[in-house]
């Protein structure tokens, strides 16, 4: 699905990313723990193509493409999905507008027909009463006076109906109470399929109590120091990242 | 990203301005210069009367004692007024069948958008369309005078209703206001008259569209609606003009008299010709719109979308005379390239009760200015009056500017008052999030602005926020903002 070679990335002269190695194979999931500061939110968003960090050295290949110079919504129409950490607000832009816009984008690069107003909202209402929220939040601004969790459960309201290839949670469990936390995890559970990938980046062993992952990452200073199963999130929940530092 | 955002600002900054032609047309016009002989000249044409020819007369005298305001944010060469023609007018005559007027005219309106003949029209909305200094037809006038509106040009207007005319000109903006208002009332040439009688709710949108062909003419319109008591009426104002190398000077006067009970709404889209990226051409847009909610319980409300013009000079305003009477303004104003805008309004309570509302959108690309300037005026018996003002300005591009001078003046302590003011950059943040779910970037920027907007498309009569959304969409293709 993903593939990372020896992946570089600065912003304002500061070097980040330190030579990242990472393949993510379809159906799998993968997570990548790691201090404060260590670049797990910086790869996230240099896989997104965020103009706002510089990529210096190595490369990233969707499906054997390399997408390295390729930009953000031609990146997102390959299959590349940020759920944010912070999503902006976009006042007086209506979420059913934004998101039947960004679907039929995805829809029209896929060769498909676009999708019409009315099939958009059952296909919308269908997901929204799975993540508990009621039809009328289609007709707010995004993001706008959203709480926390409203925001996070947005970004899954849109995974679920762009349905891309792969999935990059940046921190997507932060500030979520548990109820929220599980309906991110039910969102994300019923995303993914054999066919797709999720990309988890978190600091808390708590969303994988819901999500299993395949394999899990640890970052320290812009590089995977250490990969292996679910028995590493139990380390680091027991003894943190120091053992790690030789 | 900031230079990728500018590469993207220049294309747009190359790109046509749609309304650009210009018509080949047997016309009428005066000699370039001003001075008495021509206003009387121009009177005896229209075949006024001798008052308004002293009317003229003397707003001419005031207007040679007074000095072009130096006051707003706009930075221009001088204007010649000897060397602009005061009159340009297509030869052949108005008359009461479309069949009369010159095809090239008509053509002119349908490549715009706007057709004359009555069957082809959508549906209520009638439309007085002026060329250059004339009005060239007006529609559906029979079916309006089934309501005993009166919908017409201004020139027939003092012909067929000099009384009306008599009474309300120059009573809401005097000949001696200011310095364009004063040019005006010497000068202008046509413009558009509506009258709804008590009771009345005008059963369709009345609107004019704009249109300034010949060169070095200057388009003074003067317009006048009256709302008698307990009337309703909305009024769109369209107006564009050819892609010329020198400018054009637009100076116009608007006076809206609302009274007991009635209500005026007021929407325009300026879309004059702005001149090219260089700043060479474009229309010097000086105007004064103001109303007079006369009586109790009245409501005036201007909304205005300003994509076109050079220079933009305009600040419709509201007095609030009667009690509870209403005063509204919503603006979207843009500018790239190289125009100016300063734009804003002036509420002032005179009345008991009165409330007034200001919501303002400025929008600057390229290297455009833009400024709100507003006032609001509290008199001292204006008991319980209230103003909400909120002033929003983004900016697309470094090179831009935005800048808001808001003026209070509160005589009675009873006074609510709440203002509100935000200038920000169309944020890397949000164009990344809508391009990261696939949207490219002059969708996103289109989509940005239109919500940043809303609020004001939404006091606009459907057919026109549409024209407004696409308009701005086309105004701001490739330019990030």
């Amino acid at each position: 699905m993903i593939k990372i070679k020896n992946l570089e990335a600065s912003i304002d002269d500061k070097t980040i990313l330190k030579g990242i190695d990472l393949e993510i194979s379809a159906g799998e999931v993968h997570v990548i723990m790691g201090r404060n500061g260590s670049g797990k939110s910086t790869l996230a968003n240099v896989i997104a193509g965020n103009e706002a960090y510089e990529v210096d050295g190595g490369s990233i290949a969707m499906n054997n493409t390399d997408i390295t110079e390729m930009s953000i919504e031609n990146r997102a129409l390959e299959g590349i999905f940020l759920c944010f950490q912070y999503p902006v607000a976009i006042p007086g832009v209506g979420m059913a507008y934004f998101l039947r816009s960004a679907l039929n984008a995805h829809r029209k690069h896929q060769g498909k027909d676009e999708m019409d107003a009315l099939e958009f909202l059952n296909n919308a209402k269908a997901i929204l009463s799975e993540l508990g929220l009621d039809d009328s939040f289609l007709k707010r601004s995004i993001n706008d006076g959203f709480s926390g969790g409203e925001k996070k459960k947005s970004e899954i309201l849109q995974l679920l109906t762009i349905n891309p290839k792969l999935a990059v949670l940046d921190e997507t469990d932060s500030g979520l109470d548990v109820d929220a936390l599980r309906t991110v995890a039910k969102g994300v559970n019923k995303f993914k399929n054999e066919n797709n990938s999720v990309l988890i980046i978190t600091h808390y062993q708590r969303l994988l109590n819901y999500i299993k992952p395949d394999v899990v990452h640890l970052m320290i200073d812009g590089k995977i120091v250490e990969s292996g199963d679910m028995s590493l999130v139990e380390k680091v929940e027991k003894d943190g990242y120091s053992w790690l530092e030789k | 990203m900031v230079d990728k955002n500018q590469q993207v600002i220049d294309k747009t900054l190359e790109q046509e301005y749609k309304y650009g032609f210009t018509t080949d047309v047997d016309q009428t016009k005066f000699e370039p210069g001003l001075d008495e002989e021509v206003i009387a000249k121009l009177s005896k044409i229209k075949n006024e009367p001798e008052w308004l020819l002293e009317w003229r007369l003397k707003a001419f005298k005031n207007w040679k004692k007074m000095s072009e305001p130096t006051w707003a944010k706009i930075d221009y060469e001088p204007i010649d007024y000897q060397a602009l023609s005061y009159y340009a007018a297509p030869k052949q005559k108005k008359n009461d069948s479309l069949d009369d007027v010159d095809p090239e005219i008509l053509e002119t309106y349908n490549k715009l958008g706007i057709s004359l003949d009555e069957q082809k029209r959508l549906e209520g909305v009638a439309v007085d369309a002026v060329f250059d200094s004339v009005s060239i037809a007006t529609t559906f006038k029979d079916e309006l005078a089934k309501h005993g509106v009166i919908f017409c040009s201004f020139s027939e207007a003092v012909q067929d209703h000099p009384e009306l005319i008599k009474k309300y000109l120059g009573s809401v903006i005097p000949a001696t206001d200011n310095y364009f208002a004063a040019l005006n009332s010497a000068v202008f040439s046509d413009g558009s008259f509506v009258y709804i009688p008590k009771g009345v709710r005008c059963p369709m949108e009345l609107s004019t569209y704009f249109r300034i062909n010949a060169t070095n003419t200057g388009q003074f319109e003067r317009t006048l609606i009256i709302a008698d008591e307990g009337s309703y009426v909305s009024y769109l104002e369209g107006c564009t003009a050819p892609m010329r190398d020198e400018n054009q000077l637009h100076a116009a006067c608007v006076e809206l008299v609302a009274h007991k009970d009635a209500t005026i709404k007021y929407s325009t889209i300026q879309n004059w010709f702005s001149g090219d990226k260089d700043g060479k051409g474009g229309i010097y847009n000086f105007v004064t719109k103001r109303g007079n909610c006369l009586g109790d319980n009245s409501k005036i409300s201007w909304t205005q979308v300003e994509t076109g013009s050079a220079i933009t000079w305009k600040y419709p305003s509201v007095i609030m005379q009667g009690d509870n009477s209403v005063g509204e303004f919503y603006s979207v104003a843009v500018t790239k390239n190289k125009q100016q805008a300063d734009t804003g309004t002036k509420m002032i309570h005179i009345g008991k009760n009165t409330k007034s509302t200001i919501i303002t959108k400025g929008i600057s690309a390229g290297e455009g200015q833009n400024t709100y300037r507003g006032g609001v005026k509290i008199l001292k018996n204006a008991e319980n009056a209230q103003n909400f003002s909120q002033c929003d300005s983004i900016l697309i591009g470094d090179k831009c500017g935005a800048h808001t001078f808001p003026y209070i003046d509160v005589k009675n302590p009873s006074a609510k008052m709440e203002h509100e003011a935000t200038t920000s950059s169309i944020g890397e943040d949000q164009l990344f999030y809508c391009n990261q779910r696939g949207i490219k970037l002059d969708d996103a920027v289109s989509m940005i602005v239109n919500g940043f907007c809303k609020e004001v498309f939404e006091e606009l009569p459907m057919e026109f926020a549409v024209e407004a959304k696409q308009l701005i969409e086309v105004t701001l293709e490739n330019s990030v903002g």
